[in-house]
């Protein structure tokens, strides 16, 4: 288990990067953490002709918080996170996630961004930022820079909106918002697994009680992440008895695949499950949160 | 910019377990078997090269990762450790003195990569609950010991690291 | 729940006359003397060694279908890439080799390559000889090959239909050895019945995935005609001979060296041995050493694994759960071909086929089949889970049927210790036991009355909880001559007959009085240098840490025998034997010289702390004095007394026999037991299995160092545990692959396994001189079948099928079940 040969580039600026995959195209591949695409070039599922590692970009490893919002530039290895309290603190449903993200090990090299840009449909940071209805910033030498909002992001497996001379510089998560409450719901095989159905959860309650928003996304159930289309449930007083109706409603127009990790109608039952259990608590957290600010 | 062809090698320098270590790599060298090669770091152990297994766990510029998973490239002007950073047969560090004492290795192959990231965890960690090092070890596979006499060799070490 | 050692009721046999002086070095928590080198990064695996100059690399090219014929096959392209030295194809294989020898009547040919058809996902189709491994991985990709698919034959049930495409044509069916046996009066048993329990029991394939995986480094010598082949390959050594066979030169001209560390094999490594040929073959081919390192996605897909086993299964019992009788049609699936040692899987328990009970009639069909998967071999527990998965879940079935505890129905059925040693109705005899006192220990600890009522008061909260009991007898040291029983009688006379266990042992003092051992155990993980220096050390008078050990193994120049390696848990009670009577031929010798030198009688001279002593306490003499006078002035030795102090022990247990006329066969050296109890809850909602409580109660006879044996225990366990809950070798319906990587062949990690409780009613054996049993496999046997049991209690499912993964717990939890594949 070998790479196929490769031309080997490190830029030093965001430019030169950018440059080569302008010259490149699909040939060439970025490498960040390595976390995804090593294993496919061992394998030689992944045999790309040219790889720019942009592992040395300056600053690109930047973590902070900006506008309501947490910015995780490209090159923020997935531990950076888990080490910092404060950005932790700020998106609670990324500190819910990050700890079922592969292994300690692996995100120690991982980035966030390049889990963003791989797409897989069962990983849990794709499914973070689309619940959280965040933005990754593409950039390319020809047309600069452009926001994507997560919901477009993602298209199928592995496919994401990003043109091939587009690299990811950096992600936008919404930070904690006066109300909300969020959950990270997995089941997985065993620790450290991709998920076979994973649950985020976002809500917003009105200091009176009502939900202004539910936004649930599934992971696993679909070639992306799936938001459950849920508006019918904002604008009302929730008690834990509507769950399992909600719940219902998350999971009413998925189809989920079949596989060795399970059946569609399996998937279908756990992402019932899970999301039944992540309104609880994303529910309860956002009362906390309000009668915080009641008091 | 650096640049290296397919075919071309482009000379590295490193610090690998605290030798300078010069030497011309093809882009395509895994790190994994540059350290077994041209460094003879046979503590490194490579067990699957997709990243699951964890035996070639390394150490670079302070964080544990998987050396099968980093080009040899990569590693210009890094420090890189191995097992051989923690003690020598007559002078062990805790953490092997603890492993010898639970029994918590059998065939060995997979201990030096867990040794390297226990080490490295226990220094941002000081005090796991015995979830946490369970946690830590998924990231390991071993098929010799079952794990608990591992657990109980890493949670010792910390405790005589605390004392 | 804390790990721990629950009981201590090993004894440990005096060796010799006791003597306060001597240290008894055997049945102590010895720390390992591998330890230290193992855990800085000095450990000497296959991979670390660089045994010739100039060495070149190989990679293999490998079938990306479960059956086909190869219709074209062009390496002009690859020999054409820079750094390539040779490509090796099944025309070069099947010009210099024979097939390998295999033990059933219908003999399907078995090459170690493809030659011109293949025949599973995986299979070796060429051997590209390159400067680096890199370039041998690119110039796989340039290899042309055509291939025109054939039906595949997958699952056992397939491959029993009549019109499955056969596998081998010559033998013209995938029912490739179909024998029936009879012992005891089971047609008088079914008579007798009261009760029927049918059932018919499926068991999944998974492997033993060790985290090093094969290595083969060959250098043929062009001059001497012989082949020098570094191998992790820990035997039978038996299969040296096959491979001779096979590359058809006298056996002295294939000189195999087996490195001081295995990293793990668990019996899987044996298996590597068709890849030492094909590697000696491409080092003389291409006329250079060659090293092959297998890599995972290889290790995944053509290493070896388990057999898959379908059995038909017939109690005869009467309503108080007394069994008399069984009936087994057992169907065992060895893959494409039938590799040596296999069909063993069938028959190494078959003389413990009725396991640790007392029935008296059993009637047995067994057959083996090929399909278009993995070839198996042996594997941690071999043929012992596939037969416990039967026996034990019928035992659970028979207590349901007739309304009783399980516990009671165990009881009835147990062997009593007043029984042993037992002849087993299909010829084991079982040496020694206390099954009941074992039982009712596991019971004590895990507090069964205390499980019980925890059972029904959860079930009372609609929760699904269970419990699961497993008894079996855990054989050790196995017979090389059980595989003939393969074979009918009149077949099995025409070839010399096979018995025995043997094990050598080399001990030499040299003239500085330093003691060297030589091992032909080669260990993957299991102590043995460390277990060899105690026994040694307690012989001659020593500290163990003065006994040096080597575990490197050369069939050149080490004593070795057809048994010697490492399976079948034959250390403690074979090895272990051959150690000290080595031991015991030095200790005599420098009991001779002493006597000799201080003019006493040899029976007043003893060893002790280093020095040769007088009963009477007026001569002592250092050792290093002693054994230097065989090396320095063999004039002062005893009159006829060979100078130099280098003594080989051989040993096999004498009453291992080969097979009778009427096909009984003792399988094993000894009969180890143990029990094990399991609390299971099952999430209704996810399907997930939680093992909340596993005690496991062993009788593993003398402990010869209770450290390595509960550590053997919990290996065992995480085997077993990866089979029951997590590991499947799987295949579509076309016969691809579906567990091709570790993220797909889900191996369990700390997060998942639960601590055990390990409790001991050891009752050392009589029929080995140090009364040890061995201990290494009796979970990987156990743990598959009482998981099961627990999960089948929690559910009140009669069928279940391993892995017990979430999704298929979950399917067998819906009211219109679909069995999930």
């Amino acid at each position: 288990m070998k790479p196929a040969p490769f031309d080997y580039y490190c830029p030093r600026s965001l430019d030169e990067a950018l440059a080569l995959l302008a010259q490149y195209g699909d040939e060439a591949k970025v490498l960040a953490g390595g976390q995804s695409l090593v294993p496919a070039m061992n394998m030689r599922l992944a045999r790309p002709g040219v790889i720019v590692d942009v592992n040395r970009l300056p600053e690109a490893a930047v973590i902070e918080r900006c506008d309501g919002s947490l910015r995780v530039g490209m090159l923020a290895r997935q531990a950076d996170l888990e080490r910092m309290p404060v950005a932790l603190d700020a998106v609670p449903l990324l500190a819910q996630a990050l700890p079922h993200v592969g292994h300690w090990q692996t995100r120690n090299r991982g980035t966030v961004c390049g889990s963003l840009a791989h797409a897989d449909p069962s990983a849990e940071l794709p499914l973070a930022i689309v619940v959280l209805d965040g933005a990754i910033e593409a950039r390319s030498s020809a047309r600069g820079t452009r926001w994507i909002a997560a919901g477009q992001f993602f298209e199928s497996y592995f496919q994401t909106a990003l043109q091939n001379d587009e690299i990811v510089v950096g992600a936008s998560f919404p930070a904690r918002r006066e109300g909300w409450g969020y959950a990270f719901e997995e089941f997985a095989g065993r620790h450290g697994d991709f998920a076979i159905v994973a649950v985020a959860c976002a809500v917003a309650l009105e200091p009176n009680g009502v939900a202004s928003e539910v936004r649930l996304g599934l992971g696993g159930v679909a070639d992306k992440p799936h938001l459950a289309p849920l508006t019918a449930y904002c604008g009302r007083v929730l008690s834990q008895r509507d769950l399992p109706e909600i719940a219902n409603a998350a999971v009413a127009d998925i189809e989920p695949p079949s596989d060795l990790r399970g059946s569609a109608r399996y998937r279908r039952a756990l992402a019932t499950n899970l999301a039944q259990r992540a309104l609880t608590r994303a529910l309860a957290s956002a009362r906390t949160a309000c009668d915080g600010l009641a008091q | 910019m650096s640049y290296c062809s397919k075919d071309g090698r482009t000379t590295i320098s490193l610090e690998v377990d605290g030798k300078r270590v010069k030497a011309a790599v093809s882009p395509r060298l895994l790190l994994s078997d540059f350290l077994r090669g041209p460094c003879a770091a046979k503590g490194v152990h490579v067990g699957c090269e997709h990243g699951v297994c964890g035996a070639c766990t390394v150490r670079v510029d302070g964080q544990a990762v998987r050396a099968c998973l980093m080009l040899a490239i990569q590693t210009d002007g890094s420090r890189v450790e191995t097992v051989k950073v923690l003690g020598i047969a007559d002078a062990m560090h805790p953490l092997q003195e603890r492993f010898q004492a639970r029994h918590a290795l059998q065939c060995g192959f997979c201990t030096p990569g867990i040794l390297i990231s226990a080490q490295t965890y226990l220094r941002e960690h000081p005090a796991p609950t015995r979830r946490d090092i369970e946690e830590l070890l998924s990231g390991h596979l071993c098929r010799c010991t079952g794990y608990t006499p591992i657990v109980d060799a890493i949670l010792d070490a910390a405790e005589l690291e605390r004392r | 729940m804390e790990a721990s050692r629950a009981s201590e009721t090993a004894t440990v046999l005096p060796l010799t006359a006791p003597n306060p002086a001597r240290r008894t070095w055997v049945g102590a928590a010895t720390l390992r003397a591998e330890d230290p080198a193992l855990l800085t990064g000095e450990g000497r695996f296959i991979d670390d060694l660089s045994p010739f100059p100039s060495e070149h690399h190989a990679a293999i090219l490998r079938s990306p279908y479960a059956h086909a014929r190869i219709t074209r096959l062009d390496v002009k392209p690859a020999l054409a890439l820079e750094g390539v030295t040779a490509v090796i194809t099944g025309a070069d294989v099947s010009a210099a080799c024979k097939p390998f020898p295999v033990g059933i009547e219908t003999r399907p040919v078995f090459y170690p390559c493809a030659i011109d058809r293949v025949r599973y996902m995986g299979e070796p189709v060429a051997v590209v000889v390159a400067e680096d491994r890199y370039i041998a991985e690119d110039a796989l990709e340039l290899i042309d090959v055509g291939y025109d698919p054939l039906a595949p034959v997958v699952e056992i049930e397939d491959a029993l239909h009549a019109d499955s495409l056969p596998l081998h044509e010559a033998v013209g069916s995938n029912v490739v050895h179909d024998r029936s046996f009879a012992y005891g009066d089971v047609d008088g048993a079914f008579a007798n019945a009261e009760e029927f329990v049918e059932a018919k029991f499926v068991f999944p394939k998974y492997a033993s995935t060790p985290i090093e995986t094969y290595g083969v480094i060959a250098h043929y010598q062009r001059a001497a005609d012989t082949y020098v082949v570094h191998a992790n390959f820990h035997g039978p050594f038996i299969l040296h001979s096959l491979m001779a066979q096979a590359l058809q030169i006298p056996s002295n001209r294939l000189r195999i060296v087996v490195p001081p560390d295995i990293g793990g094999s668990y019996g899987i490594k044996s298996a590597v041995y068709p890849y030492i040929v094909l590697i000696a073959l491409a080092s003389k081919i291409a006329g250079v050493p060659v090293r092959w390192i297998e890599d995972r996605i290889e290790h995944l897909c053509a290493s070896s694994s388990s057999t898959d086993r379908v059995t038909w299964a017939r109690a005869a019992v009467l309503k108080d759960g007394t069994i008399l009788g069984l009936h087994l049609d057992q169907v065992d699936n060895t893959g494409a071909y039938v590799r040596a040692p296999e069909p063993a899987c069938l028959y190494r328990m078959h003389g413990t086929v009725t396991g640790a009970y007392r029935i008296p009639a059993v009637a047995i069909r067994n057959r083996l089949v090929s399909t278009n998967k993995l070839p198996t071999g042996l594997n941690r527990g071999y043929g012992g889970q596939e037969q416990y998965f039967t026996l034990e879940r019928l035992v659970a079935l028979v207590a349901k049927r007739l309304g009783l505890d399980v516990i009671e129905v165990v009881r009835r059925n147990l062997l009593r210790k007043e029984e042993f040693p037992y002849h087993a109705p299909a010829g084991s005899v079982y040496d020694s036991g206390d099954y009941h006192a074992a039982l009712e220990h596991a019971l004590e600890l895990a507090d069964y009355p205390a499980l019980m009522a925890g059972r029904e008061s959860a079930r009372a909260e609609g929760r699904l909880v269970g419990i699961g009991i497993g008894c079996i007898v855990e054989p050790s040291g196995s017979n090389m001559g059980y595989i003939s029983i393969a074979l009918p009688k009149d077949l099995r006379d025409r070839s010399l007959p096979k018995s025995g266990c043997t094990e050598a042992a080399t001990i030499a003092i040299d003239p500085l009085g330093a003691v060297t051992v030589r091992l032909s155990t080669t260990p993957q993980g299991q102590g043995h240098r460390t277990v060899a220096a105690q026994i040694v050390a307690q012989e001659l008078g020593l500290e163990p840490k003065q006994v040096e050990v080597l575990a490197e193994l050369d069939t050149q120049t080490s004593a070795w025998s057809i048994a010697s390696g490492s399976y079948s848990s034959r250390f403690a009670p074979v090895a272990a034997v051959a150690i000290r009577n080595a031991a015991r031929k030095v200790a005599y010798k420098l009991k001779a010289i002493a006597a000799h030198q201080f003019g006493v009688a040899f029976e007043d001279v003893d060893l002790v702390e280093g020095a040769a002593r007088s009963a009477d306490g007026t001569h002592v003499t250092s050792l290093k004095r002693i054994a230097g006078a065989a090396h320095w002035n063999p004039s002062s030795l005893p009159d006829g007394m060979e100078p130099g102090i280098y003594e080989t022990a051989y040993y096999s247990i004498g009453l291992l026999r080969p097979p009778d006329d009427d096909d009984r066969v003792d399988s094993s050296a000894v009969y180890g037991f143990v029990v094990d109890l399991a609390l299971v809850e099952v999430d209704s909602r996810t399907g997930r299995v939680d093992v909340k409580q596993y005690v496991t109660v062993h009788d593993s006879g003398t402990v010869l160092n209770p450290m390595i044996v509960d550590g053997q225990i919990r290996g065992g366990f995480a085997h077993g545990l990866g089979g029951a809950l997590f590991e499947e070798i799987a295949y579509d319906e076309n016969g691809t692959l579906r567990s091709g990587t570790l993220a797909d062949y889900p191996i369990p990690t700390a997060s998942e396994l639960p601590t055990i409780v390990i409790g001991h009613v050891d009752v050392p054996s009589p029929f080995t001189p140090l009364g040890a049993k061995g201990v290494g496999e009796g979970n990987a046997m156990s743990v598959p079948v009482v998981i099961a049991n627990a999960v089948a209690d929690a559910l009140g499912a009669n069928e279940v099928r391993l892995p017990l993964v979430p999704h298929r717990v979950w399917e067998m939890l819906q009211p219109n079940a679909v069995e999930a594949r």
